[in-house]
């Protein structure tokens, strides 16, 4: 059987202070496939975006990983150099930031960007590169694209400037892309195109997709499964159709219930109350017992781990347990 | 029937970007001209909410800024409570008593809250502004009184800004918004800064002092979904102008003007089995070249040889108004 495209098994990642480390990710595995499209969703704090750096070792120092490996295809890259981690970055997994602006050299042209990293990691000269530039900007949807390679960041609107970004990150033909709120500083309507185009590289070229995003509903448009994030725990991770059909977390349940939607004629939003803990003041137990509305005496002591019910599993003591399993 | 609080007509805002004078003169670039708000008119009534929603650039935010006197409107007349907005400002004394009379809450609770001021003096301001409670320890009584109000402790008055979250900063926003009594509340984007979970808990907090206290608000957002939940009547803008408006509850069960259908289905739901639906292609227009005739004709799948010539008028519809000659002529 061929290996997942990405595998994390017990991810951990501590930051280093002055009053020792602290976790701010903790035990965090799952694997994603070739084409398929995994979405990761929490609020801010949750160790969303930090996992998004481990994987493709761009943690802010003191931030290291002390647990736990990432897999590529197969192979660790968790421990690799600095240099061979560079080289992978770009050429096997591409990364998109949310905001287009900083991800982009306002000095150099779109073109002179797109073909300085296309020859950085394929063998290409400088008309190849060029004709491959425009190739991938108008993969992205970016009309003219010829003209627009001799064109500045800035002569670029938002929602072209991440089509760019993205153009960026497809340059190297990788096999994962990891986009972290790709959609967040754009309009709806552009949104739409965006993430259209993200869900087309899986469908038509067998890339993988890591999408970190608050917004629940951005993964229930463009991925194939989920992972919710927790005070640096997965605690429900599982195919969004099933997830979104039957949360099994209460912390699941109560994002679902925050998003106003346009076809819920409720009076309130349910809120879930309190905030994310921060790193290093994780409550003991689980979690998000102190925010949790069905918490109970073992939740405050006893963390749960993750158990799998069908195809989901949700680390929650409340969560149903398939039949013939004791809890 | 009463008139209603605010009424607005003709508004309108133009900015002029003027390239550095030499620039100008060597480079013989012309003066530029955006027209941010191009003719808006409505009205909110007591108690009343009206939602604003369109994508950057389309001049909600700047609505905002000439209702509360922010900026200066390039024409149009603003009516509060009978009173012309633009005369009264101009005299101080005028301008300080219908100032109480309406607040604005801004999108970055970060931005707007003073990092060197306590709680307490963020919240009194209005009062002592204003000269309403001008005994302190009455003052401070109110102060925690408006912080109790909006779900904060009284032990939260001597703290600063950067010991609160996101969401307890936009509550304080709401608590200093609400010292003065006003009758209009103006929000820009309040809760688009903050997470889904926090969202929701300011979202319901708002409505409840709203109806408590029988404020109106003019509602800005770029999330229809959470202007459905707050607005009783929605204002649909595209450079400028306004191109639908209608009740909140008849312009979601049957938008008219196709720009409000593509923003509806825009929004990304959480029915993980709604059949995928293809993105409308082109991007919203640019303010600095605005596209002659219907602004949205660039981008409309029922666009014409009209629709690239000559601009539409918002002409009743249904329930509201609709500037779009397809909806005009039938054809829609």
């Amino acid at each position: 059987m061929t290996p997942p495209l990405l595998e994390l098994r017990d991810l951990g990642v501590e930051f280093a202070g002055r009053r020792g480390a602290v976790r701010a990710l903790d035990g965090v595995s799952f694997a994603v496939a070739p084409g398929e499209a995994l979405g990761v969703v929490g609020e801010s704090g949750a160790g969303k975006s930090l996992l998004g750096a481990a994987i493709i070792g761009l943690l802010d120092p003191p931030g290291r990983i002390v647990a736990g490996e990432v897999r590529l295809a197969g192979e660790r890259i968790d421990d690799l150099p600095p240099e061979a981690l560079r080289r992978l970055r770009g050429r096997r997994i591409g990364a998109i930031f949310q905001d287009p602006l900083t991800a982009l050299n306002p000095l150099l042209t779109v073109g002179q960007q797109l073909v300085e990293t296309l020859r950085t990691h394929l063998p290409l000269d400088a008309a190849a590169a060029r004709a491959r530039a425009a190739g991938l900007l108008r993969e992205t949807g970016i009309p003219a694209p010829d003209a627009r390679l001799d064109q500045y960041p800035h002569q670029f609107s938002g929602g072209m400037r991440q089509r760019v970004v993205i153009a960026l990150a497809l340059a190297g033909a990788p096999q994962l892309v990891i986009a972290d709120e790709p959609t967040t500083a754009l309009d709806v309507s552009v949104q739409a195109q965006v993430l259209a185009l993200l869900k087309r590289l899986g469908r038509e070229q067998g890339t993988a997709l890591l999408l970190i995003t608050h917004d629940l509903g951005v993964i229930a448009e463009t991925c194939d499964r989920v992972a919710v994030m927790y005070a640096g725990r997965i605690v429900e991770i599982g195919p969004v159709r099933d997830v979104l059909r039957a949360p099994a977390h209460p912390y699941t349940a109560g994002l679902m219930g925050a998003v106003p939607r346009l076809d819920d004629p409720r009076e309130r939003l349910t809120q879930i109350e309190g905030r994310m803990p921060r790193p290093g003041a994780w409550p003991g137990g689980c979690a998000f017992h102190p925010r949790c509305p069905l918490a109970q005496a073992r939740c405050r002591v006893e963390r749960p781990e993750l158990r799998a019910a069908g195809a989901t599993a949700a680390a929650c003591w409340l969560a149903p347990v398939p039949p013939g399993e004791a809890a | 029937m009463s008139a209603p609080l605010l009424e607005v007509q003709g508004l309108a805002k133009r900015f002029e970007l003027a390239p550095a004078w030499l620039d100008r003169v060597l480079g013989r670039r012309a003066r530029r001209v955006v027209q941010a708000v191009d003719g808006v008119d409505f009205s909110i009534d007591r108690g009343r909410t009206l939602g604003l929603v369109g994508e950057s650039g389309c001049g909600k935010s700047t609505v905002a800024r000439l209702l509360v006197g922010l900026l200066a409107p390039s024409a149009g007349t603003l009516r509060f409570d009978g009173i012309d907005v633009r005369r009264a400002l101009e005299s101080p004394r005028d301008a300080q008593a219908l100032r109480r009379r309406w607040q604005m809450i801004f999108q970055d609770p970060y931005a707007s809250l003073d990092p060197r001021w306590r709680v307490r003096d963020i919240v009194a301001e209005p009062l002592v502004e204003h000269a309403l409670e001008p005994d302190a320890a009455a003052r401070r009584v109110r102060v925690v009184e408006l912080l109790r109000a909006v779900g904060l402790a009284a032990a939260d008055a001597d703290k600063y800004p950067h010991q609160f979250s996101g969401g307890q900063r936009q509550r304080i926003s709401i608590a200093r918004a609400l010292a003065g009594e006003p009758e209009l509340l103006v929000c820009d984007e309040p809760t688009s800064a903050l997470d889904v979970s926090v969202q929701a808990q300011v979202l319901n907090l708002m409505r409840e002092l709203q109806r408590e206290r029988g404020l109106a608000c003019l509602f800005i957002s770029h999330n229809l979904a959470v202007v459905r939940r707050m607005a009783d009547e929605v204002g649909v803008m595209v450079l400028g102008r306004l191109v639908e408006q209608a009740p909140t509850r008849a312009l979601f069960a049957a938008p008219r003007h196709p720009y409000t259908r593509l923003l509806l289905d825009a929004v990304p739901g959480l029915d993980p089995d709604r059949p995928a639906r293809p993105p409308l292609q082109g991007e919203p227009p640019d303010p600095l070249a605005p596209p002659g005739g219907c602004a949205f004709h660039p981008r409309c799948p029922h666009a014409n040889a009209r629709c690239r010539a000559e601009r539409p008028e918002l002409m009743p519809a249904g329930a509201g108004r609709v500037a779009c000659h397809a909806v005009e002529e039938g054809r829609l």
